[in-house]
């Protein structure tokens, strides 16, 4: 037995003490919330604004709405990032985890834009009705009628979304970011040990989505506190 | 009485996928008067209100408030005044849904007060204490922080009458204010109605309370297959030997 638990240690100290490897996965992390928080904010913009545009009247805007998810949802990400750095971005000298934020927000706008134009296609006409006929002008119905009721019913399907989101950037290794899968992977290859560098990236992702997980449940539950239904 | 009409409706039509709801009704109602627009389901009541609220657009017809022409169709087609005219011209009226339509993630309190603020009428001050007197006339001056969501169905309705009171409409319209509420509910808002007509406030009631409609009306319309089928002031109308007329109120006050 203690000859077992030496041989683990031995390990363990190898895969991640030794030669500072453990700095590696560190950096990794904030590799990693950098993109992410990023990326989720770019996909909230993008997809807010693809919404309105497959919300929109005017027919060009659906075009390029209807369009716009088509393409990222119907490629994937992988290949997406890589367009995004080594042709959109090859001549650009910005830093690569930007470039690789500016990638997953493209590719989250699609989701996020669907998901927000269930969210306000969910809210009763007759409460935009209700705007309209009490002297609001259109967009003053949307800002304060319509889209506060909305992120109620938005945010669980959002927070599946950011949720996503920092999983599918562990791919960021294709253009050269050293994350924490990429971290994981350089240990693999540096020690000839897969277990404890393989596993200790899955709970350290699954460490990482729990805390969010608990943080937006406890807010989802403080949004719903304030509307009395 | 002429040039006190407060709303003017002449021809107005309207279809849905073919289907025509409206066909050609025309209807005016001086400043002070209480219409009320009864009919069987489908008949076109909630459309005309619809019409008139432009929260539909009308196929033809000329719809008028005061000397405002919202939309007419006198050059041969449906021609809509332009946005910043419409916007105007929604100041004119005041609509009560039959489901309400509070805004359910504001206050009562807060419901009342932003639509004046946001449509620029006053300041947030004028419109706080517009709010407080109007929920203390009718009698939910406890109820100013709830949410809409813990009030019974005559307390929305009668938030809802405030809302749109607010908003300091020349006429009120009604789309059947008392559909949705438990009978022993439907007393308190009918009161409220009451009270305003009492005031000489213009209002157009689309309803099925017929006793209530002989009551608070100086004029009732009834709208059979989008058209007017009959119309006159309460007395006119109880007492008409008009068959149809009788079977359908007869129906309605077993």
């Amino acid at each position: 037995m203690s000859e077992w638990w030496a041989g683990v240690s031995e390990t363990f100290a190898r895969c991640f003490i030794n030669e500072g490897r453990y700095k590696l996965l560190l950096s990794g992390i904030g590799v990693t919330i950098k993109v992410s928080l990023l990326a989720v904010a770019l996909g909230m913009i993008i997809g807010f604004l693809i919404a309105l545009c497959n919300l929109s009247k005017k027919k060009p805007l659906n075009i390029i709405g209807k369009v716009y998810t088509d393409v990222i949802r119907g490629t994937p990400s992988v290949t997406q990032l890589m367009i995004i750095y080594f042709v959109v971005f090859a001549t650009i000298n910005w830093a690569k985890w930007v470039i690789a934020a500016i990638a997953f927000g493209i590719n989250s706008g699609a989701y996020v834009s669907e998901i927000i134009r269930a969210g306000i296609l969910s809210i009763d006409r007759g409460q935009t009705e209700a705007g309209r006929s009490l002297g609001l002008t259109a967009r003053q119905t949307m800002i304060y009628v319509v889209i506060p009721q909305a992120v109620k019913n938005i945010f669980p399907a959002m927070g599946n979304e950011f949720i996503t989101l920092i999983k599918e950037t562990a791919i960021v290794g294709y253009v050269g970011l050293m994350d924490i899968q990429k971290a994981g992977d350089f240990i693999k290859s540096a020690t000839y040990e897969a277990f404890m560098p393989l596993v200790g990236t899955a709970i350290i992702y699954f460490v990482l989505i729990k805390m969010l997980t608990i943080a937006l449940t406890k807010y989802e539950a403080y949004l719903r506190k304030s509307e009395k239904r | 009485m002429s040039e006190d009409k407060v709303l003017e409706i002449k021809n107005i039509r309207k279809s849905f996928d073919g289907n025509e709801v409206l066909k050609d009704v025309s209807l005016s109602v001086a400043s002070g008067e209480v219409v009320s627009i009864i009919g069987p389901s489908g008949s076109g009541k909630s459309t005309i209100l619809r019409c008139a609220t432009l929260l539909e657009r009308m196929d033809g017809g000329i719809l008028k408030y005061k000397d405002d022409i919202a939309a007419s169709d006198e050059s041969g087609h449906m021609v809509y005044a332009d946005k910043k005219e419409l916007k105007r011209i929604r100041r004119y009226f005041g609509l009560v849904f039959q489901s309400f339509n509070l805004f359910p993630h504001y206050t009562v309190h807060k419901n009342i007060t932003e639509p004046v603020i946001l449509s620029g009428q006053c300041d947030a001050k004028q419109a706080g204490e517009r709010a407080t007197e109007l929920l203390e006339r009718l009698g939910l001056e406890d109820k100013a922080e709830a949410y809409p969501g813990s009030l019974s169905g005559g307390q929305k309705q009668r938030v809802s009458i405030a809302r749109a009171l607010a908003m300091k409409p020349e006429i009120l319209f009604f789309d059947e204010p008392t559909s949705a509420l438990d009978p022993e509910l439907t007393g308190e808002v009918l009161k409220v109605i009451k009270g305003l007509a009492a005031e000489h406030m213009t209002m157009v009631i689309v309803t099925h309370a017929m006793k209530f409609a002989r009551e608070v009306s100086d004029r009732i319309i009834f709208l059979e297959n989008g058209v007017i089928h009959s119309q006159g002031t309460p007395e006119e109308l109880f007492n008409s030997n008009d068959e149809r007329l009788n079977s359908f109120i007869g129906k309605l006050e077993e």
